[in-house]
C-alpha cells in the first residue's frame, strides 16, 4: 500500500505568521544547502526535508522547552522549527565558528539543549525511551521523529514494547514519504505502521493533512495524554519528499517526483494568503542569504569551541 | 582505466554469472539505484529475484545471508556504511562465524558481508569508521579488504572458497580510484596473494611498510615524499587478507617495518601484524616495529577537522622519518 498525503487545498485554519517564517525559513535554509552543494562549498552529504516542512512546524508548537527532541538524517526541519537558529546549524554543517558541536557531528549529528540527532536508523528510540522513562510523570514527553523505512529496524520494536510496558511519555513521529532512499514503502514493509503500533498497545493517530494549524488542532489532545498518562502515542504522518534522499540521487520516475510535487504546501499557501504570503517568503529567502554569506565568511570552527 | 567501483560492479557480475547458487542483498542495491556507492548497478535487472533490495535491517539481512548459506547457496550482503555493521555483529559473531565449528563438526557458511568503509569524505563520526578492528580474532570469521592492485574475482573466489563468512571492507574513496594504479617510481608485483610495491632497481629499502587496502594512495603519496625529498626508499605489503594475517613476503631483509592502518587507536589490526611479525623477525629488527593509526577519537564531519583525526600521507612521512632517524 502507497500512502499518499490529501491533495493540495485551500487551508481551513489560518497560518499564523509565526508558522509561516518557520515553514520558509526551512524551506529556503534546505535550498540553499542544495545550492551550496552545487557549488562545491559543502562536503559530505545532506539530506532535505523539502516537502516535509510542515510536520516538525505542526509538531514543534505542541512541545514544551523541557520535552526532548530526537532526530535523525532528515533533521534540519526538526532543528530549525524547534531551534531557529539557521546560524549555528549551518555553521555545524559547513564546520565553521559559532556550529552546534564544534562541527564534530555535521547535518546528522547535533546536541543541542534537548535536541539530539544521529545518523543510525532507529537507534534513537531506545534512547527517547530511555529519556522518557525518566520524563514520566513530570509532564514532559520524548519526541522521536523517524521515517517509514526505520521500521526496518529491530530496535524500534523493542523500544516500543517497553515503552508501552512502562508507560512512559514518548511521542514518535513518522514521516510516512513512502520511499526509503531508493527503495519505496510497498518493497520494504509488510503490514502497516497502524498495525504494529497495535500489537504493543501502542496509540497511533494517522495524519493525512499538510496544513500545520489543523493538524496541531487535532494532535492537541493527543498529546497533551501522552504527558498526562503517561503513554507512548505514534503519530504516522503520510508525507512526500519533494527532492533526492540526499543530493542528486533521486531515481524516481518523472511522474512520481511529479506527484509528490503536486502536494507541496508551498503553493497552495502562496494561494491562499498572497500578499502575506510574499512579504514572508521575501523575507526568509533573505534572513537565509544573510546567514549564508555570514557563515561562510567565519573561519574554521575549533573543537571544544561550540557554541 | 577502470575505477575500483566499476571492477567491483564487474567482479560481482561475473561472480553472479558463473554461479547461480550466489545471492545478493542489501539496502537499495536494486536498479536503478544499484546500490549506495553503485557497486550493485545492473545486477538486479540481469539476475532477478537473487539479488534484492531489502529493508533497513543490517542484523536481519546478515541472518538471512547465513540462512541462505547453511541451506547450500552463497551470499553476498552489502552493508550501506561499514559503521552500521556493528548491527549485524551478532549475527556475523555469534552464529554465521561460531556455527562453522560449534555443531562438532565443520558446517560451511559461504557468506560474504561487503563493507564500505573509511572517511575523508566529510560524512562524520557514523558514516566515516573502518570497523575492521573489532572483528579480529573471532574463531571462524576471515577479514579481506579491496586493495588496488588485487582482482576483486580471485578475492570472491578466495572467500567463497574458505567456506566460512568472511567481510569484505571496501574503502568508499578507494572506490573513485583506478586499479592498477600506474606509477612512474614504484611497480608491484602480487607475491602469494600480497601486492609488494617496490622502487625498481633499488636495493634493500630503509623501511617496509604494511596497509590495508583503503591506505594504500595515502601510503604511496608517503613514499614517494620519501624518496624524493628525504632520500629513504620504501617498500609497501598490501595483503587482501587482513585476518587471519596471512604470511608478508621478503621481511627477512627488512631494516624497519612501519604498519600503517586507519583505524582508530587501540586493539588495532596494525597491532594484530606486528603481533604475528615480532617472533618471525626477532633478533633481526634494529627497532620496535612502527605502528600508525587514526587518532583515538570519533571521526569528525567538518574536513579540517577529519583530516586531523585519520591517516594521511604527511603522518606516515613523519611517522617513517621519525622511527628512522
Ligand atoms: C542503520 C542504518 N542503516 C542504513 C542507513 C542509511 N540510510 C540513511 S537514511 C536511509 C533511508 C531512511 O528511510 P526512512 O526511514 O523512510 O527516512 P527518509 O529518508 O524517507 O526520511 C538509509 C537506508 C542508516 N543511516 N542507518
Ligand atoms: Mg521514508
Amino acid at each position: 500500500m502507497i500512502v499518499t498525503a490529501a491533495p493540495a487545498r485551500s487551508p481551513r485554519h489560518a497560518l499564523s505568521d509565526e508558522d509561516l517564517r518557520s515553514l520558509l525559513l526551512i524551506r529556503h535554509f534546505e535550498r540553499a544547502l542544495l545550492r551550496l552543494f552545487e557549488q562545491g562549498v559543502l562536503s559530505g552529504t545532506t539530506h532535505t526535508c523539502l516537502g516535509q516542512e510542515y510536520i516538525p512546524v505542526a509538531v514543534s508548537a505542541l512541545l514544551r522547552d523541557d520535552d526532548f527532541v530526537f532526530s535523525n538524517h532528515r533533521g534540519h526541519g526538526h532543528f530549525l522549527a524547534r531551534h531557529p537558529d539557521p546560524h549555528g546549524l549551518l555553521a555545524e554543517i559547513m564546520g565553521r565558528e559559532g556550529a552546534l558541536c564544534g562541527g564534530v557531528g555535521g547535518s546528522q549529528h547535533i546536541y543541542h539543549r534537548r535536541f539530539l540527532s544521529t545518523g543510525v536508523q532507529g537507534e534513537s528510540l531506545p534512547v527517547a525511551t530511555g529519556v522518557a522513562l525518566k520524563l514520566a510523570g513530570t509532564g514532559a514527553l520524548a519526541c522521536a521523529y523517524i521515517g517509514d523505512g526505520t521500521w526496518g529496524e529491530g530496535a524500534v520494536y523493542e523500544a516500543l514494547n517497553m515503552a508501552s510496558l512502562w508507560k512512559v511519555p514518548l511521542l514518535v513521529v513518522v514521516e510516512h514519504n513512502g520511499i526509503a532512499q531508493s527503495t519505496p514503502t510497498s518493497a520494504q514493509m509488510a503490514g502497516t505502521i497502524a498495525a504494529r503500533a497495535a500489537a504493543f498497545g501502542v496509540r497511533h493517530h494517522h495524519v493525512s493533512s499538510t496544513d500545520a494549524a489543523e493538524i496541531r488542532q487535532v494532535l492537541a489532545p493527543l498529546v497533551e495524554a501522552v504527558r498526562a498518562e503517561p503513554a507512548p502515542l505514534v503519530v504516522e504522518f503520510a508525507t512526500h519528499r519533494l527532492g533526492p534522499h540526499s543530493k542528486g540521487d533521486d531515481t524516481r520516475p518523472p511522474e512520481e517526483i511529479r506527484r509528490a510535487a503536486e502536494s507541496d504546501w508551498y503553493d497552495r499557501c502562496a494561494k491562499a494568503d498572497p500578499e502575506r504570503f510574499a512579504r514572508i517568503d521575501r523575507e526568509q529567502r533573505e534572513l537565509v542569504e544573510r546567514v549564508v554569506a555570514e557563515v561562510s565568511a567565519r573561519p574554521h570552527a575549533r573543537p571544544g569551541g561550540a557554541a | 582505466m577502470t575505477r575500483v567501483s566499476e571492477h567491483l560492479n564487474q567482479a560481482l557480475h561475473d561472480l553472479m554469472e558463473s554461479d547461480p547458487s550466489v545471492h545478493l542483498l542489501g539496502e537499495d542495491v536494486g536498479d536503478p539505484y544499484g546500490g549506495a556507492f553503485k557497486v550493485t548497478k545492473g545486477l538486479s535487472s540481469r539476475f532477478g529475484s537473487r539479488v534484492r533490495s531489502t529493508p533497513l535491517s543490517e542484523g536481519a539481512i546478515a541472518g538471512v545471508g547465513a540462512g541462505l548459506a547453511l541451506a547450500g547457496d552463497k551470499a553476498v550482503v552489502e552493508i550501506m556504511f561499514a559503521d552500521f555493521v556493528a548491527l549485524a555483529f551478532d549475527q556475523i559473531t555469534n552464529f554465521a562465524a561460531k556455527s562453522t565449528s560449534m555443531y562438532g563438526r565443520p558446517v560451511p557458511v559461504p557468506l560474504v558481508v561487503r563493507c564500505p568503509t573509511g572517511g575523508n569524505r566529510g560524512y562524520g563520526p557514523t558514516h566515516s569508521q573502518n570497523p575492521q578492528k573489532h572483528f579480529i580474532g573471532v574463531p571462524g570469521l576471515s577479514l579481506f579488504e579491496m586493495t588496488p592492485f588485487h582482482d576483486a574475482g580471485r578475492l570472491f573466489s578466495l572467500m567463497f572458497g574458505l567456506g566460512r563468512p568472511c567481510l569484505f571492507f571496501e574503502d568508499k574513496v578507494l572506490y573513485t580510484r583506478q586499479m592498477y594504479p600506474a606509477d612512474d617510481l614504484f611497480g608491484f608485483e602480487l607475491v602469494d596473494d600480497v601486492a609488494r610495491v617496490y622502487l625498481d632497481g633499488a636495493g634493500r629499502p630503509d623501511c617496509t611498510l604494511v596497509t590495508h587496502g583503503g591506505l594504500v594512495h595515502r601510503t604511496l603519496d608517503a613514499m614517494r615524499t620519501l624518496l624524493l625529498e628525504d632520500d629513504l626508499v620504501c617498500e609497501l605489503l598490501v595483503p587482501a587478507q587482513l585476518y587471519p594475517v596471512p604470511h608478508l613476503p621478503g621481511l627477512e631483509d627488512a631494516r624497519h617495518v612501519c604498519v600503517v592502518d586507519d583505524g582508530t587507536a587501540g586493539g588495532t589490526w596494525a597491532a594484530e601484524v606486528a603481533t604475528t611479525l615480532y617472533p618471525r623477525l626477532w633478533g633481526r629488527l634494529r627497532r620496535p616495529i612502527t605502528l600508525v593509526n587514526s587518532a583515538d577519537g570519533v571521526i569528525p564531519a567538518a574536513p579540517h577537522l577529519e583530516r586531523e583525526v585519520l591517516v594521511q600521507a604527511d603522518g606516515i612521512r613523519a611517522a617513517v622519518k621519525e622511527s628512522l632517524s
